[in-house]
């Protein structure tokens, strides 16, 4: 999961965000102390004269709201598409084509893509950065950082938590990320799935090798989740099961009822990366536990942090920012 | 009956030995043998006391880059290489597979980015045994490696 250096001419753009697995515990640190500052000044005019390109190959109404949100809230003005049915890809036109030219208009891009790996390679090829908003089954750092920054807000730390992660381990992108991010902070996973979902060996061996404590289970009840100081809901998906009597077999098994919390540490947050379906009862939503609304907004403030840092708009430049709008 | 080579000798240039037989092509593609001005002899399914059958191939006048052999170690990891010099083995190496792969081999994922894009694919060494895609972060096991096509 480690990456390499690559050659400069390959290189991405050193403000490029790719994966937050380029990011050392110092930096997710950093962008967190920026986030902060947007939580108690969102409007601002930093980014003012700026263009920000939002190009949605794949569509994504909730991530692009965010970042969208996020621009016009620092003074930017947007330009992009949502929907990629009226882009010339649609005729034929290469990835890299799109990009140079979008890059003659946008001091940066915002790129949601189906194809794994596409950010990566906007990055390398695009003379302004590149923010990942998701490339297929591959990476979505921004948001890994909403939920890195969730975390600390509800526990004021990210060292030594026992983080529970539930539903589809196997192809949840949020997990795997969550799990690359968070071996700086030396937490104990235990992963709560159907054995269909399970986390994949290669995460498991991440684990172990960078000496992190997981425990799996496929029980999920008050008594499981009783140590948790996060306990991270996702949705299992019908269209993930080959054996579909297997999916009608489990797939109430991870649906999270309130009479589940009664052995809660008091501490303990209950957070998904929505859209939620049926795993976390509705009656919750009024508990103190929930948390997954707040989770949401903090996209906001964490993408503003990311977008500035893109564009090479440091901590103290915020910190000494002279164009807070108050409301 | 005294064992004789049956494929002549060069001058000056470089000598594959040891392909296994089924390797033979894939090596003449990686090398871009098509393309070569001088001569190339080529010897398939040549008996071999060590490994059943093997191939051999005699590029004359033909000199590579650590670079160029080395992706070879992509397809046979144990290849052995002669330097000939005035008819003599000046130089023998084995092949070493590099850190990284550029265009050499395809990515097994088909929603990677460069099977969808006209671009070059990269890999890096992934432990002993294994590619991981630069982009997409698959990870291949080298017996599963498949080149990438080339026009």
């Amino acid at each position: 999961m480690e990456k390499e250096n690559a050659p400069h001419s390959h290189s991405a753009r050193p403000n490029s965000l790719v994966t937050i697995a380029d990011h050392s515990r110092e930096k997710i640190e950093y962008l967190i102390q920026m986030a902060q500052e947007f939580e108690r000044h969102p409007n601002r005019r930093l980014l003012e004269g700026r263009i920000v390109a939002t190009l949605f190959f794949e569509p994504s109404t909730r991530t692009r709201l965010s970042f969208e949100t996020a621009a016009n809230r620092l003074g930017a003005r947007v330009i992009g598409f949502a929907d990629p049915k009226v882009t010339s890809g649609t005729k034929g036109e290469t990835l890299k084509d799109t990009i140079m030219m979008v890059s003659n208009y946008a001091d940066i891009i915002v790129m949601r893509h189906y194809l794994e790996g596409a950010a990566r390679y906007a990055s390398e090829i695009a003379p302004v950065p590149i923010v990942n908003a998701g490339d297929g089954a591959n990476q979505h750092p921004s948001q890994t950082m909403l939920d890195l920054y969730t975390i600390y807000q509800t526990q004021g730390t990210l060292d030594n938590l026992d983080i529970y992660l539930v539903g589809d381990l196997k192809y949840g992108r949020t997990v795997h990320s969550m799990l690359t991010a968070m071996h700086h902070f030396h937490p104990t996973f235990h992963f709560i799935a159907p054995e269909e979902l399970a986390m994949p060996e290669m995460y498991k061996q991440f684990c172990r090798e960078h000496g992190i404590r997981y425990v799996e289970h496929t029980e999920f009840n008050a008594d499981v989740i009783s140590g948790a100081d996060i306990l991270y809901m996702t949705r299992v998906q019908r269209e993930r099961f080959t054996d579909l009597m297997e999916y009608e077999r489990v797939k109430d098994r991870y649906l999270l009822k309130l009479g589940m919390l009664s052995k809660a540490r008091p501490n303990m947050k209950i957070l998904h990366p929505l859209p939620r379906v049926n795993e976390i009862e509705y009656s919750i939503d009024e508990n103190p536990h929930a948390y997954y609304f707040e989770q949401a907004r903090n996209g906001l403030y964490t993408r503003q942090a990311l977008l500035c840092d893109a564009l090479g708009i440091t901590l103290d430049d915020v910190r000494n920012d002279k164009t807070l709008i108050e409301n | 009956m005294k064992k004789q080579l049956l494929v002549a000798a060069i001058e000056n240039g470089t000598v594959i030995d040891h392909i296994p037989a089924e390797k033979l092509f894939a090596v003449v593609n990686l090398l871009h043998l098509e393309s070569m001005k001088t001569a190339v002899t080529i010897g398939y399914n040549l008996q071999s006391e060590g490994m059943g059958t093997k191939s051999i191939i005699k590029m004359a006048d033909k000199f590579f880059t650590d670079e160029e052999l080395n992706q070879l170690a992509v397809i046979c990891p144990n290849l052995t290489l002669c330097i000939i010099r005035d008819y003599e083995i000046v130089e023998k190496r084995t092949v070493c597979l590099p850190d990284e792969l550029r265009g050499i081999v395809r990515c097994t994922n088909p929603k990677c980015i460069t099977n969808n894009e006209p671009m070059r694919t990269h890999f890096h060494l992934h432990g002993s045994n294994a590619l991981k895609c630069h982009y997409c972060n698959t990870v291949v096991s080298l017996d599963d490696v498949r080149l990438v096509e080339r026009p």
